[in-house]
């Protein structure tokens, strides 16, 4: 176990590693950072000396050890664009792409689970097919119609709800920001928050369903049956915990995505976190916000795929397997 | 007499299907007494697991029991509505599945699967319970039970989990136990102790077992009587060395020359030609009758016969003499 721990950590470090590679090229090799950094009146003296400081007078590798390593402490250098340290910048709009990812994650596990599990138990009611019927146009549909199609009915045609923006934010601890806490901050985070997760809802639903019924046609299911286990036991208890080692994985994998797909959400309704932020600096050619933004998602995914596959272990006694454990004829 | 534990009457089983309803069990009685083993042979798909699943009520849908009765110490179960049924599960009647690899759930640990079933159909409280799992498992030849009470079923041999699987059966005192195929998916080393156990057992509690295999060395071993089915019928059903030794249903009796038995030594196998007609396609009358030697006209034209039409022992206008009659012939 604690070798596939190891194992799984190295393979992590060695994903960051390449991804700080192409972060570290796009510094590198997408425009100048001495042409960004001097202005127009500027000599071949001046260039040579800030090259040095900078240290790109150093061989590649070299560079690019440098670059991990303030990676690392959270350095990535200043914003072209406001001029003011990257790390900084991420850090006021993290606490607002985190709030909304939070809340789409539990929408969509929460939600795709129990609907799973109730179209799988109920597969030939009415019920459960109209919603089966429902989750095909969930997945179809692209996240900004379904984004602009919320803000028609629910801020334009009802008025119920704000179609963008964060409502009013409390600072909590000098560094986090957060919209839990006031009425407002909570009407602008139902909008998106539904817009982000409906897919992924829709996906685990139809994954949970799939794996339940695939389960439920299993012997020890029948066995269950045979010893006159209740349908809430069996369901509840030996089905639901086979459906969720499969499961496990891809809702990782989804929950991971929904951080990267807040970039059209925060788009569509001006949500103020780091997608809005990293589009912005898209459209300003602002290299070192985006590198970061590379950095700081690739984390994430790497950190959450270790975590799903560490769960893994936690429900599946098989992988844990005991070798010592006695097998007797 | 006694009542039999479990009395089968007329059982008709039904499968529609969009080209007409299909008939896997097709009018079926036996009993069986309690402490007494019934053996069912047949081909593969010749309906033993549809007759046992009818039985014990977990028919997959849309098949379903469509005539007949199905007896438990007299009382009718056949239609006394799923959550009743449910109870009796367990309780009164337990299975055993084919496949022990399979037939535990690989998440939960062995004590589990047994305090739950335990706690289920028994009034006694978590303590209580685990005792008696450890007791079951004692039972059914498990090593160190106590210590092994919490293991998963992956850390236990193939042989060893069928022993588990018999104690989950087993663990809240049924009358009848259903065994599908118990040794089938097993090691031939590990066979013999399996139908040893269940035989063992059946004698000890006086468990009224139904032993469905494909073996006829099973049978010869475990079992007191014997059903032969054939395309969902009944062909036959007597005392297993009887039937054994001196079949009366040409089908047994070309089934038993197919097959290899201990103790008879080297013979000549001879296999039955043609093979068992698909249920959408039976015959009319005997279903046998297009492989039989002594099929006549009044095989293929009358109704088909049921065992209790032609003498109670097999299903056949024409049995084969019984041993007395052929050595009479003989002489
Ligand atoms: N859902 C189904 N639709 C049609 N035929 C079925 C279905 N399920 C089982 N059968 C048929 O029922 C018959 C009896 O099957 P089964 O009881 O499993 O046989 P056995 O256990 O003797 O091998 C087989 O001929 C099989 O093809
Ligand atoms: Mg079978």
């Amino acid at each position: 176990m604690l070798a596939y721990v190891i194992r799984r950590v190295a393979q992590s470090v060695l994903v960051l590693f390449v991804v700080g590679l192409v972060a570290f090229a796009m510094f590198r090799f997408v425009g100048d950072p001495v042409d960004n950094m001097l202005g127009q009146e500027r000599t071949q003296a001046d260039i040579e000396r800030l090259r040095e400081t900078l240290g790109l007078d150093q061989p590649f590798p070299v560079q690019y050890w440098r670059f991990l390593g303030q990676a690392a402490q959270g350095n990535f250098g200043l914003s072209y664009r406001q001029g003011r340290p990257v790390a900084d910048i991420l850090m006021e709009r993290l606490p607002a792409t985190l709030e909304l990812a939070f809340v789409s994650g539990l929408l969509a596990l929460v939600g795709g689970i129990a609907l799973g599990i109730f179209t799988a138990i109920r597969r030939r009611g009415a019920a459960a097919n109209a919603i089966m019927t429902l989750s095909l146009i969930g997945v179809s549909l692209p996240t900004f119609l379904i984004g602009i199609l919320l803000i028609y009915l629910f801020s334009v045609e009802l008025g119920w709800l704000p179609s963008f923006g964060r409502g009013e934010v409390t600072g909590l601890g000098g560094w986090w920001t957060t919209g839990f806490l006031t009425q407002s901050g909570l009407k602008a985070l139902i909008l998106p928050a539904i817009t982000l997760g409906l897919y992924q809802m829709t996906l685990i639903m139809r994954l949970v369903r799939t794996e339940m019924l695939e389960v439920l046609r299993t012997d020890y299911i029948r066995f269950a049956r045979a010893r006159g286990l209740r349908d809430r036991a069996i369901n509840f208890h030996h089905a639901l915990k086979n459906t969720l080692v499969p499961v496990i994985t891809i809702t990782g994998l989804q929950l991971g995505s929904i951080i990267a797909f807040a970039i059209i959400t925060e788009t569509v309704f001006q949500w103020p976190g780091v997608g809005l932020l990293f589009i912005n600096a898209i459209q300003f050619v602002d290299i070192p916000v985006m590198a970061a933004y590379l950095m700081l998602i690739s984390v994430m995914f790497v950190g959450i795929n270790l975590i799903v596959d560490l769960l893994y272990f936690a429900i599946d006694p098989r992988l844990r397997v005991d070798r010592t454990a006695g097998r007797g004829t | 007499m006694t009542t039999p534990v479990l009395s089968v009457r007329d059982l008709v089983v039904e499968i529609p299907t969009r080209r007409g309803v299909l008939r896997p069990v097709d009018r079926v009685s036996f009993d069986i007494a309690a402490g007494e083993i019934l053996g069912v042979v047949g081909e593969s798909g010749a309906g033993k697991s549809m007759t046992g699943n009818a039985v014990i009520g977990l028919l997959d849908p849309p098949a379903r029991i469509a005539r007949g009765e199905v007896l438990l110490s007299g009382q009718p179960i056949q239609n006394i509505g799923r959550e009743a049924l449910r109870r009796l599960r367990g309780k009164r009647m337990g299975m055993i599945f084919q496949d022990p690899l399979t037939s535990l759930n690989p998440l939960l640990t062995v004590g589990e699967q047994l305090t739950e079933t335990i706690l289920e159909h028994m009034p006694v409280g978590n303590a209580e319970a685990r005792r008696r799992a450890i007791a079951a498992l004692e039972e059914v030849g498990i090593p160190a039970a106590a210590a092994r009470i919490d293991s998963y079923p992956h850390e236990f041999s193939g042989g060893m989990r069928q022993r588990v699987v018999i104690a989950l059966a087993l663990c809240a005192e049924p009358d009848l136990v259903i065994a599908d195929e118990p040794t089938t998916a097993l090691d031939v080393s590990v066979q013999a102790q399996i139908v040893a156990l269940l035989k063992r057992l059946c004698r000890e509690r006086g468990v009224a077992v139904m032993l469905v295999t494909h073996d006829m060395g099973v049978i010869a071993e475990a079992a007191d009587r014997v059903a032969v089915m054939y395309a969902g019928r009944l062909a036959e059903i007597g005392p297993v060395r009887e039937v054994l030794t001196a079949a009366r249903h040409p089908y047994t009796a070309g089934l038993m020359a197919s097959t290899p038995l201990a103790g008879h030594g080297r013979r000549r196998l001879r296999q039955i030609p043609g093979a068992m007609p698909r249920l959408g396609a039976l015959p009319p009358g005997c279903a046998f009758h297009p492989r039989c030697d002594r099929a006549e006209a009044r095989c293929r034209q009358d109704p088909t016969p049921r065992v209790e039409d032609c003498g109670g022992r097999a299903a056949c206008w024409f049995p084969l003499a019984a041993p007395a009659d052929r050595q009479e012939a003989g002489a």
